[in-house]
């Protein structure tokens, strides 16, 4: 305003943020933005979708429950859990390549990982090798903090304690059968063997474990769970921290080996094969199943159809959409009186 | 009164000790406060624990802080306050010394002042709004002490009163000084709200001080308000709990069947602790579900909605376009809680002297002889007239060489103006006049007749002297036919010094016409051509006539009004009859139109708050001339109404039948009784009803008691409501809070209550938000109001641009605030279906302290605090965007539950799509990547991104303070994130962080990156949609004048304000009856010049004189005071 203007002692400052005047976009749902915009989007995510779609396609997974329901399994002799240091074998056939590296999983079924007091219940100081909680674990690992002796648990906890102890060998039946080994090196995160998990420095191990006990239900203490690698043992066990990764969902399976053997590298030929499972973990009490799984990954890990399926649909819809919206704006533009 | 109050009011609560312990037990015993409190407790027992302690005593301390802060400074601002604040220490009994121009500031008794006769002045505009001067005076054996000191001290009486009341017409007491008892009344008080004027000095006994004052004691209770937001979050606070209670409770059942069935299987691996049975961990379960769903009642809810509105308030504390100038005064947010209420007003009570008016007079035009002056041109120049006074203006040019060519017209005019008043003057120095007029208005006349060359200089009770055109004459003044509302007129009869005996008439248009000479009447024609336009500019119009008298009939005259004068039966009405005889066949002159200056823009404003659906109701101390008046200047009452019906009865049938009238007049058989709907057994609403065309509704101060009676009041509302145009008149301050609170009733809108003065305090505090026009002397209204401003035209801005915006943000800020918790706190409820109804959160602990503290609470505090759908100049020109306001429409129980549908949307898609997308699926590497770790980071991640793109679509204006706000909160959850998942914070407290790793062994996944992407598209996608196809579909007022509308290209044009003129008195004087015989009286006379040795009595009267205007006049022998010389 070209009026004179007194200048006082009162009068606010006249900056863009105190007039409420700063500079802004003000972007508005135009029907210049909105539908070409779904369009797009529509367009970008039926790409995505299929390119999913196509690599999930592409990977192999073979599934196979062993928890001997069935009588005419197997494994039904070892699911009552009566017979000790039960073997069973499971027999499948491949009629062509599977293309690798190939994984080996086990997989559980209506298992509870995921209920908080099973995640609670374990001491990550404890784990981290910190002595001092050798002695004294968490209240959290009630019922398994100390034994009847009142000796400490290590590792404590429901966590540790329910560790998966069912042991695979998988076999070719080529001109009798021929070991396929399995390599259970690096199956855990990095981070978990390298940082979260550490062993107490102490030589030999078992001394940093004098006046403690292994948890109930396992037949070995932690620091001999591998006796033919003394690397693997401990608090840094690869399946021991690979089942300490906690699934989120009551179904899960976790990597138990990968075959990277020299004439396994690339795949399993076609052919016979048998896995020789010691079957030790009971889960017919709680109407859990155990499987196996062989299973190669893509880009986008293992296979999961849903993701590439769902890009699919919401990418249609998103397209559908728009031209509904289009024929929506056409009819009913606005009216010019106002 | 036994017990004394003294005139300071305390209204700080704290001292540096106390702060820390009462200010907590005040915050506890606000129930959110309260709640966390005691899920602090719940978190402390093991077995339920859900979450840590952490996650609730972060947030809670932070809260805590916050407010306390606010209520420290608030505290020290209050203090502060008091401390500028004089007159604290005054106490009952004291005896006190004003001086010219002081506010009265406790109720005293006058003991005795610097005038005549122990008289003051006092200006009662703060009261009760009316503008001319009124007088009191002292006693007699009080004011004869003067200014002694020692004599006052040394003064001993006894002053026995009525206890304190609101009367402020009425006061009875005596005095007991000496043996003696005098007789108190109101003549001998000051009341607190006066303004002492025209007196030098007095002094004044305190008998009532601080809240036992008649002005406190109409003040009505201090309330602490609450807008309807709040009132509303409080149901939803209610409903929310209860929802949770419900939730928990399902919950609950779903762990007792789980617990059965799976879980008790399950016991070899997850053992049960002793003694924990399948009920008793339901039981257990639900405990640890209201801690995990607390955050559906958010703590930072009320502490964001507190900072929202406090920044909000510094926007109207920093806002040039309300800061005036010329009294440097900015506007102020006094309250800091009632921001968005400002966006939802439907009523305006708007106070009119020194509200809508400036209180200042100006003589602005004339009429001469069928001729009209005043037309804007060149400011006149004055220095041809030494007397003149500078600071009146006039800018036609043209009168006064109408005046140097010595029109005898122009000339009697302002001879008739410059004799027929009865304004004093005071001549300190020489040439240097000072004139003290009852009435502005006449000060005006007065003025304009000094400035064009007759300059009243002085008078006697018999004379008058005037400078005419540089020569001074004397006027013997022979009668003055005072002024009173039934004659609407005064006139002078006066003795020029040639001899020649001539009576000189000021009226209103109506009277004059009546009693003109017939040869007049070609220019009555003329003449009443320019008062319909000056009517019509809602000038105040007075016509003049004069007439030149018999010496014979005016010597018979004479005797018969001295008769008359001293008769004891029916003395006004002889007396009338007498005036009315003489006061004929006049001659007319002209006419003079006053402005009674509006406050700047104030037509336009309320043009365009009626725009915005906004009713204005005027109330007024002021008579019913005055205020029609000012309803017509400032448009609200127009020639095109239909009807303006003026309610004046004097009982209740009168006004029940007036009423019933008016109704009738508007809506023809319309039923009796009052349509009303109840809501609940107490609450009962009017509906708002259609009308066909415009009416405007008159009511005085008698009528409105009988009309706000229970059993009338529907009545009155529903037919004041029906009116575009309210306006009561000679309300009391009380009558003023009786309207607003009889609108409140029955109405569900939100009032607003603006005034200035002292007798607004009573509707400033019963109105949902009150506003105080600052910058004047009094500070009353301003220190109970919420709101101030210098301006009446600011009302607008207020509303209609920080009301508006304040409302739209804090909505926006409340919708999309319960979105991001529903949201978050839901996905914990499709999550229990997976984890047994164990209580086990979806996200990480530390994710559920931060989000609401640093994830997501910068962006929507910015939202709220820079968001406009429209900018200013927008709202300015669309009124009617203020409407959706009015209604609620932004933020309601319909919105709320929408915006929970939404968010059940939300987190199902937050949660199913992840699972689905994790679901037996592994890292590129072949490790594992569904577990709990990394399944809470990809759902906590799509969330921060949904939530954050939900904002973007709520967000209209994106500054860069929004950008970074939003941008920096999601920079900052990664690198939070990562920060808490990092190796170095493991180390440091492995306990604390055993996400250790997550972030990047699962972050580095294109899966987890396109599962985030899908998440969040898919949640905000429909929302899009929806909205798209409902603004094509059912367009808001929003929609259509918003910028894309296709009127966005229209010029600007502010709606121009039309007046019509068709025949209309504009008539209206502030003047009280009784000033005639004050200037007759010879002792009132400061420095009497001559006393005239004749004996002769002037008139014969007893001057006997009634210093409150109000009151009959012609009382006499009153006080002792009518000595006639």
């Amino acid at each position: 305003m070209p009026k004179k203007e007194l200048e006082t002692a009162n009068r606010p400052d006249n900056t863009a943020f105190t007039q409420q005047r700063l500079p802004a976009w003000q972007p508005i749902l135009s029907a210049g933005i909105v539908i070409p915009g779904f369009v797009l989007i529509g367009l970008a995510f039926i790409g995505i979708g299929v390119a999913l779609f196509l690599t999930s396609r592409n990977i192999t997974v073979l599934e196979m429950d062993y928890t001997g329901v069935e009588t005419t399994s197997d494994c039904y002799k070892c699911s009552a859990g009566t017979l000790p240091n039960c073997v069973c074998n499971l027999y499948f056939t491949l009629n062509e390549t599977f293309p690798g590296t190939v994984y080996f999983y086990y997989g559980l079924s209506n298992y509870f990982q995921s209920y908080r007091k099973f995640g609670a219940s374990r001491d990550d100081n404890q784990l981290s090798g910190d002595t001092y909680y050798f002695t004294s674990p968490l209240a959290v690992c009630t019922p398994y903090q100390y034994d009847v002796n009142n000796n400490p648990i290590v590792p404590c906890g429901i966590s540790a304690n329910s560790m998966f102890n069912d042991t695979f060998n998988l076999y070719q039946l080529v001109n009798g059968s021929k070991t396929v080994p399995l390599d259970g090196r690096g199956i855990a995160w990095w981070s978990d063997y390298n940082i979260k998990f550490r062993n107490p420095t102490s030589d030999p191990l078992r001394n940093a474990f004098n006046g403690t006990v292994k948890p109930p239900f396992w037949s070995k203490p932690v620091f001999e769970l591998d006796l033919t690698d003394k690397s693997n043992n401990g608090f840094l066990n690869q399946d021991f921290l690979v089942w300490m990764r906690r699934a989120a969902l009551p179904n899960f399976r976790k990597l138990y080996r990968r075959i990277t053997g020299p004439d396994y590298a690339s795949g399993l030929p076609p052919g016979n094969y048998t896995i020789e499972i010691a079957y030790n973990y009971p889960v017919m009490s709680f109407n859990g199943r155990k499987k196996v799984v062989l299973s190669n990954v893509s880009w986008m890990g293992g296979k999961n159809d849903f993701l590439g399926v769902a890009y699919l649909v919401v990418g249609s819809l998103c397209i559908v959409m728009s031209m509904v919206m289009l024929i929506v704006y056409a009819k009913f533009k606005f009216p010019d009186d106002v | 009164s036994e017990k004394c109050f003294s005139n300071g009011m305390h209204t700080s609560k704290y001292n540096v000790f106390t702060f820390l312990p009462l200010n907590l037990f005040e915050q506890f015993q606000r129930i959110a406060n309260a709640y966390f409190l005691i899920l602090l407790l719940l978190q402390l027992i093991p077995a339920i624990s859900s979450l840590s302690w952490f996650t609730t005593v972060v947030p809670l301390v932070l809260v805590l802080s916050v407010t306390a802060a606010k209520d420290a400074t608030d505290d020290i601002v209050s203090i502060n306050m008091l401390q500028s604040e004089r007159w604290m220490n005054v106490q009952v009994g004291d005896i006190i010394k004003l001086e010219n121009n002081q506010f009265v500031t406790a109720d005293l008794l006058l003991l005795s002042s610097s005038e005549p006769l122990n008289l003051v002045y006092i200006e009662t505009a703060e009261l009760d709004g009316e503008t001319n001067l009124k007088v009191k005076q002292a006693l007699t054996v009080t004011g004869d002490m003067g200014d002694n000191i020692q004599k006052l001290a040394a003064f001993n009486g006894e002053v026995r009163c009525e206890p304190p009341n609101n009367r402020l017409d009425r006061f009875t007491g005596t005095l007991n000084n000496a043996g003696q008892k005098y007789s108190l009344d109101n003549n001998r008080i000051l009341l607190r709200g006066c303004t002492l004027r025209n007196t030098d000095w007095c002094f004044g006994l305190v008998l009532f001080g601080g809240p036992e004052t008649k002005l406190m004691k109409n003040c009505g209770k201090t309330t602490f308000k609450r807008t309807s937001v709040d009132r509303l979050m409080n149901v939803l606070v209610l409903c929310i709990f209860g929802f949770l209670a419900v939730m928990c409770t399902i919950l609950a059942i779903g762990n007792r069947i789980w617990e059965q069935r799976w879980g008790s299987d399950f016991t070899a691996f997850l053992p049960r602790e002793d003694g924990v049975n399948a009920s008793f961990s339901a039981f257990l379960t639900f405990w640890s579900y209201i801690i995990i769903l607390n955050t559906v009642v958010p703590i930072s809810l009320y502490v964001s909605m507190e900072v929202i509105r406090l920044g909000n308030s510094f926007y109207i504390d920093w806002d040039r376009n309300m800061y005036h100038a010329h009294s440097d005064t900015p506007a102020e947010a006094r309250t800091t809680t009632l921001n968005e209420e400002l966006g939802q007003i439907k009523y305006i009570f708007s106070d009119k002297t020194g509200t809508l008016t400036q209180n200042i007079m100006t003589f602005n035009k004339c009429s001469i002889n069928g001729k009209s002056y005043g037309e804007k041109h060149k400011t006149v120049d004055w220095s041809f007239n030494p007397l003149a006074d500078q600071r009146f203006s006039f800018h036609d040019h043209s009168l006064v060489e109408a005046v140097k060519l010595e029109s005898p017209e122009v000339h009697t005019f302002f001879r008739l103006l410059s004799l027929c008043h009865t304004v004093m003057a005071e001549e300190k120095r020489e040439g240097e006049l000072l004139y003290q007029a009852q009435s502005p208005d006449e000060g005006a006349l007065v003025t304009a007749a000094r400035n064009f060359g007759f300059v009243f200089r002085s008078r006697t009770p018999e004379s008058v002297t005037v400078v005419e055109m540089g020569k001074q004459r004397c006027y013997d003044l022979l009668a003055i036919l005072d002024f009173n509302n039934v004659r609407k007129r005064m006139s002078v009869i006066v003795r020029s010094p040639e001899g020649k005996l001539c009576l000189y008439c000021k009226g209103a248009d109506t009277i004059i016409y009546e009693r003109l000479h017939q040869s007049c009447s070609k220019l009555m024609d003329i003449t009443t051509e320019h008062l319909n336009e000056y009517a019509g500019e809602g000038l105040r119009t007075l016509a003049l006539a004069c007439k030149d008298l018999d010496e014979k009939y005016f010597k018979e005259w004479q005797q018969r009004h001295h008769v008359a004068s001293t008769a004891l039966e029916d003395r006004e009405q002889k007396l009338d009859l007498l005036y009315e005889e003489i006061e004929k066949d006049l001659m007319l002159l002209g006419a003079t139109a006053i402005e009674d200056k509006l406050q700047d823009g104030v037509p336009q404003t309320i043009e365009q708050l009626s725009q915005a659906d906004i009713k204005i109701w005027v109330l007024t101390g002021d008579k019913q001339e005055t205020a029609e008046n000012i309803g017509y200047s400032c448009n609200m009452l127009r020639e095109e109404m239909n009807d303006i019906f003026i309610v004046s009865a004097n009982n209740t049938d009168d006004v029940r039948q007036e009423l019933r009238n008016a109704l009738n007049a508007i809506k023809p058989g319309a039923e009796v009784f009052t349509p009303v709907t109840s809501l609940g057994s107490k609450v009962k609403v009017i509906k708002d009803e259609e009308v066909d065309g415009e009416f405007g509704l008159v009511i005085n101060g008698h009528s409105l008691a009988y009309a706000l009676d229970g059993s009338m009041e529907l009545l009155f509302l529903r037919v004041a409501c029906l009116c575009k145009t309210v306006i009561c008149c000679r309300v009391t301050p009380l009558q003023k809070a009786q309207v607003v609170e009889l609108v409140k009733k029955y109405k569900q809108a939100v009032t607003l209550a603006i005034g200035d003065g002292a007798n607004d305090v009573s509707m400033i505090k019963a109105a949902h938000i009150g506003v105080g026009i600052s910058g004047q002397e009094g500070m009353q209204a301003v220190l109970s109001s919420d709101y101030s401003f210098a301006q009446f035209r600011y009302l607008e801005r207020l509303l209609l641009v920080h009301g508006r915006w304040s409302y739209l943000r804090m909505c926006k800020f409340l919708s999309y605030f319960f979105y991001k918790n529903f949201t978050f706190t839901f996905v914990h409820l499709w999550y229990a279906f997976f984890c047994g109804f164990s209580a086990q959160t979806v996200y990480d602990e530390w994710f559920i302290t931060l989000y609401n503290l640093v994830y997501t609470a910068l962006p929507v505090l910015g939202m709220s605090l820079f968001d406009q759908d429209v900018n200013d100049m927008w709202s300015f020109q669309h009124p009617k965007l203020y409407v959706p306001g009015q209604l609620n429409q932004y933020f309601s129980k319909t919105a709320f539950f929408k915006c929970a549908l939404h968010s059940v949307y939300s987190s199902v898609v937050l949660f199913f799509i992840p699972y689905a997308a994790m679901y037996d699926t592994v890292r590129s590497d072949g490790k594992d990547i569904a577990d709990y770790q990394s399944f809470a980071l990809l759902t906590q991640t799509c969330l921060v991104f949904t939530v954050c793109i939900q904002l973007g679509l709520d967000m209209s204006y994106w500054t860069a303070v929004n950008q970074l706000f939003v941008w920096g909160s999601l920079t900052m959850y990664f690198a939070v994130t990562f920060a808490m998942y990092s190796n170095g914070m493991y180390l440091a407290a492995p306990a604390s962080f055993p996400f250790i790793g997550t972030a990047r062994n699962s972050l580095n996944q294109p899966n987890v990156w396109l599962t985030i992407l899908l998440t969040s598209i898919l949640c905000v996608l429909p929302v899009v949609a929806y909205r798209f196809l409902l603004i094509q579909l059912r367009p808001t007022i929003n929609n259509k004048v918003g910028p894309l509308s296709s009127k966005s290209g229209d010029q600007l044009h502010l709606s121009k304000i039309r007046r019509s003129s068709t025949r209309r008195s504009g008539y209206a004087f502030s003047h009280a009856q009784g000033y005639g015989d004050l200037v007759t009286s010879t002792r009132f006379l400061r420095r009497p010049a001559i006393v005239p040795s004749s004996g002769f009595t002037l008139l014969g009267r007893t001057t006997g004189f009634s210093p409150m205007g109000r009151s009959a006049g012609y009382s006499g022998g009153g006080g002792g005071s009518g000595a006639v010389v």
